[in-house]
């Protein structure tokens, strides 16, 4: 690293030619890293000061210590919206293998494929709004198609965004749609850069299907899946849009996730409760600092890796 | 190539398995050919129950009419093309520059920053949002577009400089060597020698960024309020509830407020998934 550091003429007259290599990456840093700060690293530091605090987002807050989080601890709807919070995270991983299935499905050399490959991509495209508007009325009980199906098979109509059982699945199988999406086009790109030469030579040794695909293929797909597993993660942790637009965390609350709490409890119509909220904030926060540091962890070794 | 290539099995299979493609996607498509239809159905088709059959009548041309020419639609899809655009290029802009200084210089600390802008890229909306809603308010730039921008470019810098940097690591390194050895000054060494490389990443990421920010609707609810300054994710919400069960009207908006990403991805598709699934092979 020296002598990239070390100026690199000898004749260099000013103090500013002779440290212009050593200064410019921190002029090249300063914009964005202020940026950064002040929009990202600052909050997430006041809204862990802010938890500590009862404030209304109007007058001043009052140190409260650690009251929101006992508080936390009898809350029902806290309770409900943690345990949703894992059920997304567990199944929204469902759509690795449900990628990985429908890019294995279209990884074939056939006219038009490419079309079929962009349009089945489509879902990720759209902005959830829309999937969990299109979702809402996939799922209604007067005119719904699912309904529509169900009957056809002779089934009784299923109520789904408005059964406190079933309703945290229906928007988790909305929400699927478009990640599945996602995680076929990682695979997509993973298996087009599968070593044939690798897979010729398991196939003279006798392996084919499943145990080719898993001794083999998954392997060489491990970058793809890393990514896969991370933005999947971050989907599940992040999950807002959908809840908002299909029950608006109904009924009775039962389909609320931490993000969503929050949002209510901080800016609800009954009052601001930022200190609250902020609280709920630091719990989802502490979840995915857990995800976080798994990925950085992974990164860390591959840099150490690198040159 | 896994699975073994179809051409290799059996003819009928292979004629199956053509059959079994289009057949799986309208499945897959589904729940959006059937918004697709319904925005082209008649008003009456809904109050007659008629929701899955052929529309009676084509009303595509007065359905879009409505939502273009009688409703705030325009008015929201204007404000987020002005909310999205200077969002791209401000948060390209800037990760060009922390992605060169963090993919190029080998200084104390270089790692540790990049680590920082991907954790702050991980991090749950809603840790920042009371903090940034008041930091928002306190610069006057609650309920404007300019605040949204502002928050869209500092967030989207953490993703875009893990793109850059990593990006720019991949670049051959004796490029810039090169330049050094001639005494060329490093801003001109960006300028010149590095910008012109980078051009696919840029392509890719203002792509991916303009749906993201496109999309965005999280943000849009918590720093903007009312038809004045809301970009169209939030504006369908209210334009909904205007429009209560005309489905066909509900429909057209959506579509309508869906298609410029879907536009910019069959555009730019290669930009596009080759952003996605960077770093998807070693």
């Amino acid at each position: 690293m020296s002598d990239r550091l070390m100026p690199q003429s000898e004749r260099a007259p000013s103090w500013i030619r002779r440290n212009r290599q050593a200064m410019a990456p921190f002029l090249f840093l300063l914009p964005g890293v202020l940026f950064f700060l002040f929009y990202v690293i600052f909050p997430v530091i006041q809204s862990f000061n802010l938890s500590f605090y009862r404030w209304d987002g109007l007058g001043e807050p009052v140190y409260v210590g650690l009251e929101n989080y006992t508080e936390l601890m009898d809350d029902r709807a806290f309770e409900v919206s943690l345990w949703n919070n894992f059920k997304w995270l567990f199944l929204y991983l469902l759509a690795i293998p449900a990628g990985l299935a429908i890019a294995l499905f279209l990884n074939q050399n056939v006219i038009g494929i490419r079309l079929y490959k962009s349009l089945f991509f489509f879902p990720f495209v759209i902005s959830q709004v829309v999937v969990g508007l299109v979702f809402s009325w996939f799922y209604d009980p007067s005119f719904g198609l699912l309904n529509q199906i169900l009957g056809f098979f002779g089934f009784g109509t299923l109520n789904v965004l408005g059964d406190p059982t079933l309703v945290t699945y229906g928007i988790i199988a909305a929400g699927l749609w478009p990640q599945t999406a996602y995680c076929m086009i990682l695979y997509l790109t993973g298996l087009n850069a599968v070593d044939p030469e690798q897979v010729e030579a398991a196939r003279l040794d006798g392996a084919k299907g499943l145990r080719m695909l898993w001794y083999v293929i998954i392997p060489q797909l491990r970058p793809a899946t890393f990514i896969a597993f991370v933005v999947t993660i971050i989907g599940a942790l992040r999950s807002f849009d959908l809840i908002s637009i299909m029950t608006n965390g109904g009924p009775f609350g039962s389909s609320r996730v931490l993000s969503f709490y929050m949002f209510e409890k901080a800016l609800s119509e009954y009052g601001f409760r930022m200190g609250y909220g902020a609280a709920i904030a630091v719990v989802l926060f502490l979840i995915m600092l857990l995800f976080i540091g798994y990925f950085l962890w992974s990164m860390y070794q591959e840099e150490k890796g690198g040159r | 190539m896994f699975p073994r290539p179809i051409q290799k099995s059996s003819r009928a299979w292979a004629a199956t398995y053509q059959a079994l493609i289009p057949m799986a996607l309208v499945l897959w498509l589904l729940p959006l050919i059937a918004v697709a239809v319904f925005s082209i159905k008649p008003d009456a088709d809904f109050t007659t129950g008629n929701y899955w059959g052929w529309p009676s009548a084509f009303k595509g041309f007065e359905n879009y009419g409505k939502v273009f020419f009688a409703s705030d639609m325009p008015r929201y899809l204007l404000n987020s093309v002005f909310i999205t655009v200077p969002t791209v290029i401000g948060a390209v802009a800037l990760s060009c520059m922390t992605g060169f200084a963090l993919g190029v210089y080998k200084f104390r600390g270089n790692l540790l920053l990049f680590f920082m802008f991907v954790a702050g890229n991980f991090v749950p909306f809603q840790i920042l949002m009371v903090p940034v809603r008041d930091l928002t308010l306190d610069l006057g730039l609650y309920n404007t577009k300019t605040g949204l921008v502002l928050f869209h470019v500092a967030f989207q810098t953490g993703f875009c400089t893990l793109f850059m940097r990593n990006f720019i690591r991949a670049l051959p390194f004796e490029l810039i060597e090169a330049a050094r050895v001639e005494g060329v000054a490093e801003w001109r060494i960006f300028w010149y020698v590095v910008l012109p490389l980078m051009k696919p990443a840029i392509a890719a990421l203002a792509v991916l960024i303009f749906t993201f920010i496109w999309n965005d609707y999280f943000w849009a609810v918590v720093l903007t309020q009312g038809a004045e300054s809301q970009p169209v994710t939030a504006g369908i919400t209210s334009f909904n509830a205007q429009y209560r069960a005309a489905y066909h009207l509900m429909s057209a908006g959506s579509i309508v407020a869906a298609l410029p990403p879907v536009a910019m991805f069959f555009l730019m598709q290669r930009h596009f998934i080759a952003g996605l699934t960077l770093g998807a092979v070693k």
